[in-house]
């Protein structure tokens, strides 16, 4: 009290000294204890998270090995016969590993070029203002629950697909591939002309290359257009479906963390670049990109995970059929991923057997969880090795 | 779907630990058996605990389990979807226990294809072929010249062992190409908005949506699958332990009743009364 009412300064800092003093060596022992008590309630939470995943991979793990004991692996990866209610049943997986693989590769390739563009435009490109409105909105895509995605895909995308998939198809077509083509045209016509020496002759030769390779680009946009337009979709339930709703789900996931990724740069980077003479597009492609690769690397991981992993969807809309399309690459036909098969499968009966037809399922959700924890084991270290070559060292 | 399922796996694992100690006496019926049967086993269950307040609990396990339940006294009711085999009731006899057979519905599968579609009968045979891959293109059968878009129903499913059984016989797969659908109401969907498709549901599930066909030239209606007439039916069957009483007797006169009635075509099935 009288400390506070600063009467005597002198008395009053003294006395505050020696207080303090007394008092931090009963509070020191409690700080320390409460220190200690909270590092370990963080640790055991923190180890908690760790050995849910172990357990989850001991668990799934113990139930899988019953199978390939049973079984053996031959027949699971070389055999795409998926019968697996016969007597005796037959659990040929490679159909359904390779459906798995189609539909995550398909939606990689739609969402990943999108989902790098759509984070670099709103990043670099966009006004700021624009960016605060559009960012909430993709991030929205992920709030969308994914059985009203499958829905949608099921009763909406797949009739839409075999009533007009062909000209739905062209249109995709003609606006993904016109813009490329242009420039594609520009930057080989520039190649080609940059050998010549006198400006005059370039110039002339610039357009006449340029004209030449811009009619070949026409023939091909005009030819695979009504190629695909007259392509007939004999059922929506297939790869191609799933592939576009899946890169739908992905996107959000991409485009939000590659977004950080490019702003975390930071504006010396792009102020430095700027300062050299560099253009935006420059200063993107040449400083930009390069110090968000590591980011953008894990934003794509993250995405394709979430494709894979994704059930619902492929469950309904994939049709489930567990062949192998013909030929190899046919997005229109139907086939059948790990992740549906587990969960159509996983039914009321034969959880009672503890049978190989119940353990087949375990050994997919293994397969499932080793090639997720590769590739996150591979994204780990190429983002380490991309901040020593970036830090120079 | 997904909870629908939880919810069944639940159901079946917690019936589970209750048939190890299953009692025959008691406020408690315990079933077992055909996965077939096994919807309207549960839907009785919940009606009859709505109704009576007795615990049903309903495992699926399969017809041939149900029958090995009731043989061991594990279970009250045997719900089967094939009547009970000669070594099956050797065995109950052996131990005392005297199966008695139930007729409780008929199952009868409807066979749908789009309502453009100008087929209007298939054979067995043509459909047998259709499903196992040998028969491609609607024009084999009769149609225009479109491939066929084959569809079944997951490995798991009741619906898909009667066809299966009915149809195919024990020996033809189902060709790798056929696509599966979750539901009833899933193969419905995809058969009502694709030209090409065919598929088979439950025939209570057929609606105007869908065309159903004649099958070896006999109509589906409730009329021809009660005669037998109908090829792709069949009865399903709960069997009890000697003439049933009390609980169990109340349980099984459930499809007489109005509401039993009303349950089973809610389930997709044709009652037998």
């Amino acid at each position: 009290m009288q400390n506070s009412s600063g009467m005597s300064d002198d008395g009053a800092s003294k006395q505050g000294r020696s207080s303090v003093f007394i008092v931090s060596a009963r509070k020191r022992k409690l700080q320390k204890i409460s220190q200690k008590s909270g590092e370990a309630t963080l640790f055991l939470i923190a180890s908690f998270v760790a050995i849910v995943v172990l357990f989850i991979f001991w668990f799934v793990a113990r139930d899988a090995v019953p199978f390939f004991r049973l079984q053996g692996f031959q027949e699971f990866f070389t055999s795409s016969g998926w019968y697996p209610a016969d007597d005796p049943p037959r659990f040929g997986a490679l159909a359904i590993i390779y459906g798995s693989l189609m539909v995550t590769v398909g939606s990689a390739l739609i969402a990943v070029p999108m989902g790098i563009i759509a984070s670099i435009c709103l990043s670099d490109v966009l006004p700021f203002t624009v960016r605060q409105y559009v960012k909430p909105v993709i991030e929205m895509l992920a709030a969308i629950p994914s059985v009203a995605y499958g829905f949608f895909a099921l009763v909406v995308f797949a009739p839409l697909l075999q009533n007009s998939g062909g000209p739905i198809l062209m249109w995709a077509w003609w606006i993904i591939a016109a813009p490329f083509l242009l420039l594609l045209v520009i930057v080989v016509s520039d190649l080609l002309t940059a050998p010549l020496a006198k400006e005059s002759m370039k110039k002339t030769a610039h357009i006449g290359v340029g004209m030449l390779f811009g009619a070949v680009a026409l023939v091909l946009l005009y030819f695979v257009g009504n190629q695909l337009h007259g392509l007939e979709i004999m059922s929506g339930t297939n790869a191609l479906n799933v592939s576009i709703i899946l890169s739908f789900m992905a996107l959000p996931t991409i485009v939000s963390v590659s977004e950080d990724a490019l702003q975390a740069v930071g504006r010396e980077l792009r102020e430095g670049s700027y300062a050299l003479g560099a253009t935006r597009a420059e200063t993107i492609v040449k400083t930009v990109l390069p110090a968000a690769s590591s980011g953008i690397l894990a934003a794509v991981i993250l995405g394709i995970m979430r494709a894979l992993g994704e059930t619902m969807v492929v469950w309904m809309a994939s049709g489930n059929s567990s062949h192998i399309p013909d030929p190899f690459f046919n997005y229109l036909d139907s086939v059948r991923t790990l992740t549906a098969t587990i969960a159509g499968d996983m039914g009321e009966a034969d959880q009672v057997t503890g049978s190989a037809r119940f353990h087949v399922l375990f050994a997919m959700g293994l397969i499932l969880l080793v090639v997720s924890f590769v590739s996150n084991l591979i994204s780990e270290r190429i983002v380490v090795r991309q901040r020593k070559i970036l830090s120079g060292q | 779907m997904k909870m629908f399922r939880k919810i069944m796996f639940g159901a079946a694992v917690m019936s589970l630990m209750a048939a190890g100690d299953a009692s025959a006496a008691g406020n408690k019926l315990v079933l077992d058996g055909s996965t077939t049967v096994g919807p309207i086993a549960k839907a009785f269950a919940s009606y009859f605990k709505k109704t009576t307040g007795v615990d049903v609990t309903v495992s699926e396990s399969g017809s041939g389990n149900g029958a090995k339940s009731l043989i061991n006294k594990t279970c009250d009711i045997a719900n089967m979807s094939r009547s009970m085999k000669e070594n099956e009731i050797a065995a109950a006899k052996s131990k005392g226990v005297n199966p008695v057979e139930h007729v409780i519905a008929l199952d009868g599968l409807a066979v749908i294809v789009h309502p453009g579609n100008r087929v209007n009968n298939l054979s067995r045979k043509q459909i047998r072929d259709i499903y196992s891959g040998r028969v491609t293109n609607w024009s084999a059968v009769g149609g225009p010249n479109a491939p066929i878009v084959v569809i079944q129903r997951e490995s798991n499913s009741g619906t898909q062992d009667s066809f299966k059984e009915l149809v195919m016989g024990k020996e033809l797969p189902i060709s790798r190409r056929a696509e599966t659908q979750a539901s009833n109401g899933a193969v419905k969907s995809r058969v009502a908005s694709t030209p090409t498709a065919i598929g088979f549901i439950g025939h209570g599930f057929v609606d105007g949506s869908v065309k159903a066909l004649d099958v070896d030239g006999v109509e589906a209606t409730v009329q021809t699958v009660k005669s037998g007439k109908y090829p792709i039916s069949r009865p399903l069957f709960m069997y009890t332990n000697g003439q049933p009483t009390g609980t169990v007797k109340q349980f099984i006169d459930l499809p007489k009743s109005v509401d039993g009635k009303k349950i089973i075509s809610e389930v997709g099935f044709v009652n037998k009364y």
